[in-house]
């Protein structure tokens, strides 16, 4: 119990740092810092599916791709979410991501493990294939150029108004996704994770537990979608392509699945790492590469579960030089 | 021989099961009255957890009834059988292995509440179900292990909490599908103590292999043999049952 404080005492230092820290610097970070705690949400989603309900999802993208698509497309042909009616469309983003993922889980969820990833991946191309494909909503492959930032009281326009607002959203959704987690119907889903079986015997319903697991991340994906079409400025079927699905699925890993505040340490390593690196060396992909392989190598628990390692070494590390001793004095 | 007369919590109507060509459960019919101990023994490969699987629900009947307390649940998925009021053990533990003690008791009693739904509030705030898990935990004498992670267990503690777990729901039959296999006969007599003391409100149906077992536990004992009902009789019955005896009990 008492560990749990500490936990989540550190996170709340975490972010109070990042809050103070990074609007001091200098633009290119507020810029990465944004895009990366935009992203987080979509990992944290992905988090609760992978880590959480052991579903590994291969298709999250679709769901920012919506969110995103629905703020482009009424800002641009309507005018709409420029003003105070930003919060219907961050809504209606929400809403139609999570109608989309009630569709597309009723054909998920009834598959587990490799078979779930694949047809996750399957749903995910279907939402790239309309997007590159129905030129007069989405504009094909060009994408949407958005125009201006939403402004109400506060002009979005400014790069650390906007940090805030995402860094506000993102606070949001870490607290309401951990309440989720801790929840009852949270260790539910951890408990399918563990043995479906069981739980059925149990007497959970476990489809409808993973499908409204499913609905929720589903809705959480639009909601970055919203936030990653105003971070960006424009919106393309580069959002919705496979890469942004892997890149959410491998975030997670790395930062340690099942934590959710592992998949936002992930996503701003691979953000920096990406930045940073691309600047430097023309070969940064392989560096990338080569931190997800080691990761899942060397560290299945991610960068979340390297503390609990170093214990369980230490008291292993005891345990021998104990054995040792025992040894020496009995010899 | 249970002249209460009331509705039977379990009652099977020549139910069966085929895999393909395989007939593995062959009209069967059995009945546990409430309260009731019986017990289905039979040689490895008889169909006994099928026909458990058959009555949970994990795997759909080819033709029969399953009766539970008078409702007819054939066609019915294995929450809503669990919630009438039926649980089980598995014979390879089933419990959440990287979950603590308490998450396992907690998972099980929080099964049958609507609460199981609540995503807004901790599940540390729900006093009552803590409470509940608490007292089986005592009971069960595993409250000193409570935080640790069911992995970390011995089998024969898993074997008993696997039972703790199927209670947790407060059940009213409960099928155990062998709670001593793997156990040392220190462990099962352990074992035998630990189902000596449950509620004798509590019917149960056991599938187990080790004599000592059966003639402890159950009163009523079903022969199982090629997935048909061989015999079934009184325990003192079979135990002298020659044909039994030939297929199972020491001749074999």
């Amino acid at each position: 119990m008492k560990s749990q404080n500490i936990k989540v005492l550190s996170v709340v230092v975490a972010l109070a740092a990042l809050a103070i820290i990074v609007p001091n610097s200098n633009s290119f970070v507020i810029l990465l810092t944004t895009r990366a705690l935009a992203l987080s949400i979509l990992v944290m989603s992905v988090d609760v599916l992978l880590g959480y309900t052991g579903l590994p999802s291969l298709g999250q993208a679709a769901y920012l791709g919506v969110g995103a698509y629905v703020t482009a497309i009424l800002a641009t042909r309507y005018q709409f979410g420029l003003g105070y009616d930003f919060w219907i469309v961050a809504l209606l983003g929400i809403c139609f991501s999570a109608a989309l993922a009630a569709v597309f889980g009723l054909l998920a969820i009834r598959a587990t493990g490799v078979y779930f990833l694949m047809i996750t991946l399957a749903l995910g191309q279907c939402a790239w294939g309309l997007a590159y494909r129905w030129n007069s909503l989405t504009g094909g492959d060009n994408g949407i150029n958005l125009r201006a930032r939403p402004k109400f009281g506060i002009d979005l326009a400014n790069e650390v108004t906007f940090f805030y607002l995402v860094f506000g959203f993102f606070a949001v959704s870490l607290l309401l996704m951990y309440t989720l987690v801790r929840s009852p119907f949270g260790r539910s889903l951890m408990g399918i994770r563990e043995r479906e079986l069981r739980m059925k015997i149990l007497g959970y319903n476990t489809w409808l537990h993973k499908y409204l697991a499913f609905i929720i991340a589903g809705g959480f994906g639009g909601l970055a979608g919203v936030l990653w079409a105003h971070t960006a400025g424009i919106v393309s079927p580069e959002n919705v392509v496979l890469t942004t699905s892997v890149d959410a699925l491998l975030m997670a890993v790395l930062g340690g699945a099942g934590t959710l505040v592992g998949g936002v340490i992930g996503a701003m390593i691979v953000f920096g790492l990406r930045e940073y690196l691309s600047t430097l060396v023309p070969w940064w992909q392989y560096v990338l590469g080569a931190v997800y392989v080691l990761t899942i190598l060397y560290l299945p628990t991610g960068l979340m579960g390297i503390p609990q390692r170093i214990r369980q070494r230490r008291t292993l590390m005891g345990r021998r030089n104990e054995m040792k001793k025992i040894a020496t004095v009995t010899s | 021989m249970n002249a209460d007369g009331g509705c039977p919590a379990l009652e099977l109507r020549g139910l069966s099961k085929s895999f393909g060509g395989l007939a593995a459960v062959r009209g069967v019919t059995l009945t546990v009255m409430p309260g009731q101990r019986k017990a289905i023994i039979g040689p490895n490969g008889a169909g006994k957890t099928t026909l458990f699987n058959l009555i949970t629900g994990i795997l759909p009947a080819s033709s029969g009834q399953v009766m539970l307390f008078g409702q007819d649940v054939t066609k019915w998925p294995s929450h809503r059988r669990t919630a009438l009021g039926m649980a089980r053990t598995f014979q390879v533990t089933s419990l959440f292995p990287r979950l603590t003690v308490l998450d396992n008791v907690l998972l099980a009693i929080e099964g049958l509440r609507p609460t199981k739904f609540v995503m807004w509030r901790f599940l540390s705030s729900y006093r009552d179900v803590y409470e509940k898990a608490h007292g089986l935990l005592e009971r069960a004498r595993f409250l000193d292990r409570k935080d640790t992670e069911v992995r970390y267990l011995s089998h024969g503690e898993q074997r008993q909490l696997e039972i703790v777990v199927g209670l947790a729901s407060d059940p009213k039959i409960l099928l155990l599908d062998e709670p001593a296999a793997g156990l040392s006969s220190g462990e099962s007599s352990e074992m035998i103590q630990f189902l000596a003391q449950l509620d004798r409100s509590l019917a149960i149906l056991l599938i187990e292999h080790d004599m000592d077992v059966v003639f402890d536990v159950a009163e009523h004992i079903s022969v199982l043999h090629f997935g048909q009902v061989l015999e079934a009789g009184p325990a003192e019955q079979i135990r002298r049952s020659e044909k039994v005896q030939q297929i199972y009990l020491g001749t074999g």
